[in-house]
């Protein structure tokens, strides 16, 4: 085959301050295919990609584009040679139609309408010929996240883009929209357009792509086709060392009820109903997972637990109702109370970035009487608690004086985890436990989260991953708009179930 | 992994910012036919070359300490507290009623009585605003710089009505009882026949202020309060998620901050004036900003800063009083180190820490 390569990167090196994010990255993607670019979180994928779409100045490396050296100093001249990108988090304006969105910023004049008039020819044959369907009069902020996304690709195929790159395009979507992604891709790739799939999950990787490229601390290890791989090498390959994909667990041992939570309502500030009635329980000895696509509920569900959210109905742990208003509903209260929260961003809630490791473990448990020493705070026992901890729960570097940001994701997850385990809880809230954390921390955390489980404690795990469901629950719910969809057993159910019931059907439904 | 060494960011940045604003400042007295050698010396000699300098530079200096301290204690919150100059000439109205309506036996129960006045009618002034952000979402700035103008009005309400002694033609209160004036340096330093720091109104209050930036620190970095503000300052949902009330954090970080503020009336009012005058704070509460900005919100930083600003404002008045360099010169010094300090902190940072990166590239490569 002669036929030059839809991109080729040479030796792009790129380095942020001391950080080396891109080392010598060299890669070739053929015209037509589905590339894959795997890697764990800070392994460079995004940072490659920005430099693709002139985002960064690569230090040094040359980019040929269809065999021509292409200089992309900027996101128009990305643009300009054929390169379209998705980003994971969607660059559309709200309250504009999908029409409107579609032309900005590729107006044919100053005049908008014959613009717009073109755009609803083009967007009628992009839509039959890939199966990409949208309503190009809907405002985009009443479509779903799905929708939101396919308008993005159709935004880069309007702009001609020959090259498609997506950034972790399934992390809102349910499975069903999800494999709805992958037909569109396929659909393209026939017509000869060229796709570079960026994601960290393995699955997405061995069924979408025809070649990966895997990355590891800036550099690419390896560039295999998908059909020769499997992924626990590919997992091999991201860690450097191998991984157990599985998660070993005993029945669980189920004890009495520990959280009982029955008709809660949460009404957030801007007054839109986000928990709508909802009901369940939580034994000692299991863990409950909660499913759903991130923003249907579970957040505020966490935060209510948690103390930092106001809401209407009953909570009782242990037998005693907790406060759900007042000053007696905040985080202090409830930690008080015996519940523990890992929440689900740990940058955001969990860890204050700018605190060193040591005032990070005190965090949230500041008041505890062995944390204290007359009007002072005991920062040598908060240290050497610190040095314990870390020791338990093997959080590299071990250095208590070391910045939470300094920390890998993995590693601030463990120094929360060990905060929140460590005090003994009886029940412990647990939101996204393993995102934007490497695949060798993630089988520490679940190991931790069963062996906490088989200490007869109670877990609420939120969680948008299904596979983690599915490996880590004892019993499944699902979340949609605010409401239960129903319990199922992870014995009982399968993905496809729960993706439908994630997107607000039930099985009936479906039939 | 930091790029540079705590000594660079804390010790070496703020020296460069400072010889640049110092060159800045040097060509503008060029351009305006004085020399810049010349006027430098003059003002080191003015403000540091003898007691006298020095009793005028650490008059000037404690009053910034109290002012740095107010502003660095809210900035830990997040809270920029712009109100400095209003709150500290509330304290003056609470140093005055306290020195002039209860009898003390002796200046120390008085600087005692005149720092908790002083204080609460700072806190007072700054509860508003605090209030305001807390439960109202009012902007902290825009609140803080409205109370600056509300607190000068009230003063000048009082000292024309209320306050001024009978007869009187100036807007000021009558002269203090002299057993709430407080021991100036030339009082506590001068032995026998050397009177030194004479005629300075250097006193007593600059070591309550060093005593201010030890308990600041020690708030700050050693208690649970300190902790709580820290951590809200650096991530309001993170404080949430610990249990930390926000309009608890608010409120008492503000109430500190305009305390500090209003505590330096003691130097000014108390100690240097021995009555309460229309302009008595002459713009600290905002040189307060520049000097925790400075002092990146460090007690120590906030001390040395507080000195440097100090040198400027007394070697300044010597500059105008020596040469044809006039007063307003002073300030556009004064504006230059601020600008350098505090805003453009980025500009010498960032070569700063590049050269930072290629010294440990270098070592590890020799390594």
């Amino acid at each position: 085959m002669t036929l030059a390569p839809a991109i080729e990167l040479k030796d792009i090196s790129k380095a942020f301050g001391p950080v080396q994010a891109n080392k010598n990255i060299s890669i070739r993607v053929m015209p037509g295919t589905i590339h894959g670019i795997i890697g764990e979180n800070g392994a460079g994928k995004s940072t490659l990609m920005s430099i693709l779409y002139g985002f960064y100045k690569a230090d040094k490396g040359e980019i040929y584009i269809a065999g021509k050296k292409t200089a992309i100093p900027d996101s128009q001249s990305a643009i300009a040679a054929g390169i379209g990108m998705v980003f994971q988090h969607f660059k559309l304006v709200e309250n504009f139609t999908v029409l409107e969105n579609i032309v900005l910023g590729a107006e044919d004049s100053g005049l908008l309408r014959p613009s717009l008039a073109r755009a609803r020819r083009e967007l009628k044959s992009l839509a039959d010929e890939y199966e990409l369907n949208v309503d190009p009069d809907a405002v985009v902020q009443d479509i779903g996240v799905g929708m939101q996304q396919r308008v993005e690709i159709l935004k880069a195929l309007y702009r001609r883009a020959d090259i498609l790159i997506l950034d972790e395009p399934t992390g809102v979507l349910t499975p069903a929209e999800a494999d709805h992604l992958f037909r569109i891709l396929e659909n393209l790739k026939r017509e000869g357009k060229t796709i570079i799939l960026i994601t960290h999950k393995l699955r997405e990787i061995m069924d979408a792509t025809d070649t990966v490229s895997v990355m590891r601390r800036g550099e690419m290890t390896a560039t295999v086709k998908t059909a020769d791989t499997n992924p626990a090498e590919l997992a091999e390959l991201m860690v450097g060392r191998k991984v157990l994909l599985q998660v070993e667990k005993s029945p669980a041992r189920v004890g009495k009820t520990i959280l009982d939570v029955r008709n809660l309502n949460v009404t957030d500030n801007k007054g839109v109903h986000r928990v709508k009635d909802v009901s369940f329980t939580v034994k000692a000895g299991e863990i409950l997972g909660i499913a759903g696509v991130s923003g249907n509920g579970q957040s505020e569900l966490l935060e209510v637990l948690g103390g930092y959210e106001k809401a209407t109905g009953t909570i009782t742990v242990n037998g005693i109702e907790i406060d759900l208003t007042g000053a007696k509903s905040d985080g202090r209260s409830r930690r008080a109370r015996g519940i523990a929260h890992v929440p689900e961003d740990r940058q955001r809630e969990g860890l204050i970035m700018d605190y060193h490791a040591w005032e990070n473990v005190a965090f949230g448990y500041h008041h505890a009487p062995e944390y204290q020493r007359g009007m002072f705070m005991n920062n040598a026992a908060i240290k050497e608690d610190t040095i314990a901890k870390m020791k338990r729960f093997d959080v590299r570097p071990p250095d208590p004086r070391l910045a939470a940001k300094s920390f890998s994701g993995g590693n601030q997850q463990k120094i929360v985890l060990a905060r929140e385990i460590e005090r003994n809880p009886d029940l412990l809230l647990i939101g996204q436990p393993t995102r934007g954390v490497d695949i060798g921390a993630i089988e520490f955390i679940h190991q931790q989260i069963v062996a906490l489980r088989d200490q007869g404690k109670a877990i609420l795990l939120v969680s948008v991953e299904l596979e983690e469901i599915l490996a880590l629950s004892d019993r499944i719910a699902v979340m949609f708009d605010g409401r239960m969809m129903g319990e199922r057993l992870p014995q009982d159910t399968d993905e496809k179930e729960l993706g439908l019931m994630m997107a607000g059907m039930t099985k009936e439904d479906a039939a | 992994m930091d790029a540079m060494p705590k000594w660079a960011d804390v010790v070496l940045i703020p020296l460069i910012s400072l010889i640049l604003a110092a060159l800045l400042s040097a060509l503008v007295i060029l351009a305006i036919g004085e020399s810049p050698i010349e006027a430098l010396m003059l003002m080191i000699d003015g403000a540091l070359g003898s007691t006298y300098g020095w009793g005028y530079t650490l008059y000037y200096a404690t009053n910034f300490i109290f002012t740095g301290l107010a502003v660095s204690v809210a900035f830990h919150a997040r809270m920029f507290n712009i109100g400095g100059e209003g709150q500290a000439m509330m304290g003056g109205l609470g140093v005055a009623l306290v020195c002039m309506y209860i009898p003390w036996p002796h200046w120390s129960l008085a600087l005692l009585g005149g720092a908790v006045g002083a204080a609460i009618f700072g806190a007072a002034w700054a509860a508003i605003p605090a209030y305001l952000q807390a439960k109202r979402g009012s902007h902290i700035v825009i609140t803080t710089i409205m109370f600056n103008f509300i607190a000068a009005a009230l003063l000048n309400y009082l000292l024309i009505g209320a306050l001024k002694p009978a007869g009187s033609m100036e807007p000021a209160t009558g002269k203090f009882p002299p057993a709430t004036h407080l021991p100036s340096f030339q009082d506590m330093f001068s032995f026998g026949e050397t009177a030194l720091f004479r005629g300075a109104p250097a006193n007593v209050s600059f070591f309550v202020a060093i005593l201010a930036c030890v308990a600041v620190w020690a708030l700050i970095w050693k208690t649970r309060l300190g902790y709580e503000i820290r951590a809200y300052g650096h991530s309001e949902p993170a404080a949430k998620y610990a249990g930390i009330s926000p309009t608890k954090i608010i409120m008492v970080s503000m109430l500190i901050s305009g305390g500090l503020a209003g505590m330096m009336a003691i130097n000014n009012v108390q100690g240097e004036a021995e009555r309460l005058v229309l302009s008595a704070v002459e713009g600290a509460g905002f040189i307060g900003i520049a000097v925790a900005l400075m002092g990146r919100s460090h007690p120590f930083g906030v001390f040395l800063a507080a000195i440097l600003f100090g040198f400027l404002y007394q070697g300044g008045a010597e500059l105008a009083l020596w040469t044809k360099i006039p007063r307003e010169m002073i300030v556009v010094i004064q504006a230059l180190v601020i600008l350098f300090t505090g805003a453009l902190d980025d500009m010498v940072r960032a070569p700063l820490e590049r050269v930072f990166i290629a010294l440990q590239r270098r070592k590890k490569r020799a390594a």
